[in-house]
């Protein structure tokens, strides 16, 4: 930290919070992106300070998830322990956020991951981000640790570190509505830890409003460990963009692109859970942990019976199809609920991976990991995995503490739910995440659990796509499917049309593996760029052909910003923003051993579904060749190290510059 | 025949696009909080209600207004306010029964709904359709009709049970 402060000390605000004179009218130039700063918390000594986005450090990296990369690579150290006060903190809107369109409320908060020990980032929809811009601020840098829980409270320009021990100990949704109530105002935005969060749980995430979580790697964990348990914003300034009146009419054509999309009609109706319908029929869902890969009982789970207890959808800002459900749980012994979500995520975690069959043990489970700020993918995949230890008797009823850990035991899993979020008895151990409980349980656990590099996988089965299955190897934070799965290869598209999309032959063979390294290379630089300027990926490539991606993504950029891209420059945006999530991950000791699959994937064939997905593997020969396609693609050597041709034509071969 | 801007709680998914695309439209800013449209919303219930101004038949923001300041528009019947005559006293804002009058906080200036001159943006990006610009007699219809469904479902259980 200090030395990001020498770099800065000719900022340092006169004394106290930083207040609104630092917007002087003589420093701003015509956009919001040039008047948006970048403010350095500290926490250990309670010194703010605020400076301007250097202009190249917009051009190279946009905003968001690109910036907060930069950031990461700059100024955390080498080796440093997530959970210490050397660990920072980043939080960051999308450049693009507050334009009426495409989603674009999306924020991003990285750290080093206190779940995987690599780049740990994480996006969140919703209305904190462009609260945040309007309260003048684009990124925070949270460094060092408080001494007693504190809250952060931004407003038009000003940062304060507020006492927050009256919010310890209190769940997310709570906590929020303290701090609404403790500065009635009913539009405070707020990010919020809840107990899990508190107690250091490793993959504890970070929540705001009823339903948007940055879930992944454990951002909540690093808020915990700085003894901070929310930032809550409010703002009032102008966002201004350099075109409006073109910018209006543009993002209308937007919003009218996405919903043309049968997709998008979909996910109005039914939110992402109407993927379900599709995997599961064809058999890509895996099922009691990895044993299955169809849910044979599972009609309850099936989109249309959410319907039951839906009073309707919500959008997150500027977002034109809403598919997050209002829902209400009136009867049963854990009602009544009032909820939002959950997510396709969430129906795998809790119904297909633990093979409960009804869609109510989802909607409680959904409801338990929200409100004590868990991350609903990681709880499901190692309560997955402890209950195939307990059917193959690595573990038993002693080491769990009395818990059954049957397969869709619904009591059990609510039980466990909260046991890891409180670290008690088993749940203790779980709460660790999967490199430690490994380490722990030992007796060959390692060979069932569906992880890589320490992150759960989602509870799809990529063993008949062989473009997913390397997603999920390559991505940086882990196996993660928001970094490049490509889920129009499912479509079987014509490949001259697929061709035109990804600039080579692709073959249009779900199970094939010709050209699809070059698919997720696409779809990774596409989906940084998402990021980056903090629009949904759903309402890019990702699940229709033509929805917006780069030329749209181009003159959006112009139209709010003024910033003039080509296409290729774009692309390069997002090889930058790879490269140097790439070289973080190497610095902390990642390379291309770390980017592999679960050696199940491997060896056991998908025992059901349609004869297009059933008996297949991956082929170990050939997902090494997608493997190294994907790197010289990348422009890295054969082990992952980016070459030094490569580091050059990106302009980050004399990183850190510690440009901001 | 006379229009007017719609209002369908139920369906409002809380975007805030109508708000933002306000701002932009009279303002050339994004700033949900000087936008004639606010959702109001009750998160943890998951009530989410737009309010702007009606366009009162007997509206208080003119008869309280002691310039004259706020008149009516011949063609799309919304009432608008003439800024050469505008004080700024704000009684308008205490008046109104719906907070339709909005205080810009940046300019200290009142503003109020004007219905984008027969155009409304809000109504043009709302794709719940929460909110819709339609004439009199189709809200009649439309309400008529809802309410007859719920009395048709009724009468549909009372004859099955009979």
């Amino acid at each position: 930290m200090s030395l990001l402060q020498d770099q800065i000390s000719h900022f340092v605000a006169p004394s106290g919070p930083a207040q609104n004179p630092w917007f002087s009218e003589q420093q701003l130039m015509r956009t919001m992106v040039w008047k948006r700063r970048i403010a350095y918390i500290d926490l250990t000594t309670g010194k703010i300070v605020t400076n301007s986005i250097p202009k190249r450090v917009r051009q190279l990296y946009l905003g968001g998830r690109g910036i907060d990369m930069y950031l990461l690579y700059n100024h955390v150290k080498p080796k440093v322990d997530p959970l210490s006060p050397e660990n920072i903190l980043f939080v960051g809107t999308g450049l693009l956020c507050g334009i009426p369109a495409l989603g674009s409320g999306r924020c991003d908060i990285a750290a080093k991951s206190p779940l995987i020990g690599a780049v740990g980032d994480s996006n969140i929809g919703g209305f904190f981000g462009p609260e945040l811009r309007l309260a003048g601020f684009d990124h925070l840098v949270i460094s060092g640790k408080a001494e007693k829980p504190a809250y952060l409270w931004i407003s038009d320009g000003s940062i304060e570190i507020r006492d927050a021990d009256h919010l310890w100990g209190k769940d997310t949704f709570e906590t929020q509505e303290m701090i609404r109530d403790d500065n009635k105002d009913e539009e405070v935005k707020c990010l919020a830890i809840g107990v899990a969060g508190e107690n250091l749980v490793r993959f504890a995430n970070v929540r705001s409003g009823m339903k948007n979580s940055a879930g992944r790697t454990g951002m909540g964990c690093v808020m915990g460990s700085k003894n901070l348990k929310a930032i809550a914003v409010r703002g009032t300034m102008d966002i201004e963009f350099s075109h409006p009146d073109e910018l209006l009419d543009y993002c209308k054509e937007m919003n009218d692109m996405i919903m043309s999309t049968r997709w998008a009609r979909a996910q109005s109706k039914w939110g992402t859970l109407i993927i379900y319908s599709n995997t599961n029929t064809t058999g890509l869902i895996r099922t009691r942990n990895f044993q299955l890969n169809r849910h044979e009982e599972g009609e309850d789970l099936e989109p249309e019976n959410i319907d039951r207890y839906t009073i309707g959808m919500s959008g997150c800002y500027g977002c034109a199809v809403h598919c997050r459900h209002r829902y209400v749980l009136r009867e049963g012994p854990h009602a009544p609920i009032f909820a939002e979500g959950p997510e396709y995520t969430s129906l795998g975690a809790f119904g297909t991976m633990v093979d409960c069959k009804k869609m109510e043990t989802v909607l409680v489970a959904n409801h338990l990991v929200n409100k004590y700020g868990l991350d609903t993918l990681e709880t499901g995949g190692l309560i997955a995995w402890a209950m195939e230890l307990y059917e193959k008797g690595i573990i038993n009823e002693k080491d769990t503490a009395g818990l059954k850990l049957e397969w869709g035991n619904e009591e059990a899993i609510f039980d466990l739910i909260t046991q890891i979020a409180h670290r008690e008895g088993f749940g203790n151990l779980l709460a660790d995440g999967f490199k430690n409980a490994i380490a722990k349980i030992g007796k060959g656990s390692d060979y069932y659990a569906i992880q890589v590099k320490g992150l759960s996988n989602l509870h799809s089965d990529e063993r008949p796509t062989p473009s997913f299955a390397l997603g999920i190897a390559t991505s940086t934070r882990g196996a993660d499917h928001l970094r490049s799965r490509p889920a129009i290869d499912l479509y079987g598209l014509p490949e001259d049309l697929l061709e035109e999309i990804y600039g080579a032959p692709v073959s249009s063979d779900y199970t094939s593996y010709q050209g699809k390294s070059r698919m997720v290379w696409w779809q990774e630089l596409l989906y940084a760029v998402t990021d980056a300027i903090g629009v949904c990926k759903f309402q890019t490539v990702f699940c229709a052909v033509h929805a917006p991606n780069w030329e749209e993504f181009r003159r959006l950029i112009q139209l709010a910003t003024g910033m003039g891209f080509l296409k290729a420059q774009l692309m390069e945006v997002g090889e930058r923003i790879c490269t140097i999530e790439r070289m973080f991950n190497l610095r902390e000791g990642f390379s291309r051993k770390d980017d592999a699959l679960p050696e199940r994937y491997f060896k056991e064939p998908t025992p059901i579904g349609f004869s297009v997905v059933r008996g297949k593997t991956i082929d170990r020969d050939r997902f090494e060749k997608m493997l190294d396609e994907y790197y010289a693609l990348h422009g890295w050597n054969e082990n992952g190290f980016p070459k030094k041709e490569t580091l050059e034509r990106l302009g980050i071969d004399r990183e850190p510059s510690l440009m901001v | 025949m006379q229009k007017i801007l719609f209002i369908d709680p139920e369906k409002c998914s809380g975007c805030r696009i109508c708000e933002s695309v306000c701002s932009l439209h009279h303002e050339k800013v994004c700033n949900p909080g000087r936008a004639r449209i606010h959702i109001v919303k009750w998160e943890t219930a998951g009530l989410y209600v737009p309010m702007v101004c009606q366009q009162c038949e007997t509206p208080l923001c003119e008869t309280v207004c002691p310039m004259h300041a706020i008149k009516r528009d011949d063609k799309t019947d919304a009432m608008l306010i003439d800024y050469d005559l505008c004080v700024g006293c704000k009684l308008c804002v205490m008046f109104c029964p719906f907070g339709g009058v909005n205080l810009d906080s940046r300019t200290g200036k009142v503003a109020k709904c004007d219905l984008c001159g027969g155009e409304p943006l809000c109504v043009k990006f709302c794709d719940p359709q929460s909110l819709q610009y339609l004439n009199a007699t189709a809200i009649n219809l439309r309400k008529r009709r809802a309410a007859a469904e719920k009395f048709s479902d009724l009468m549909k259980k009372l004859l099955a049970i009979a």
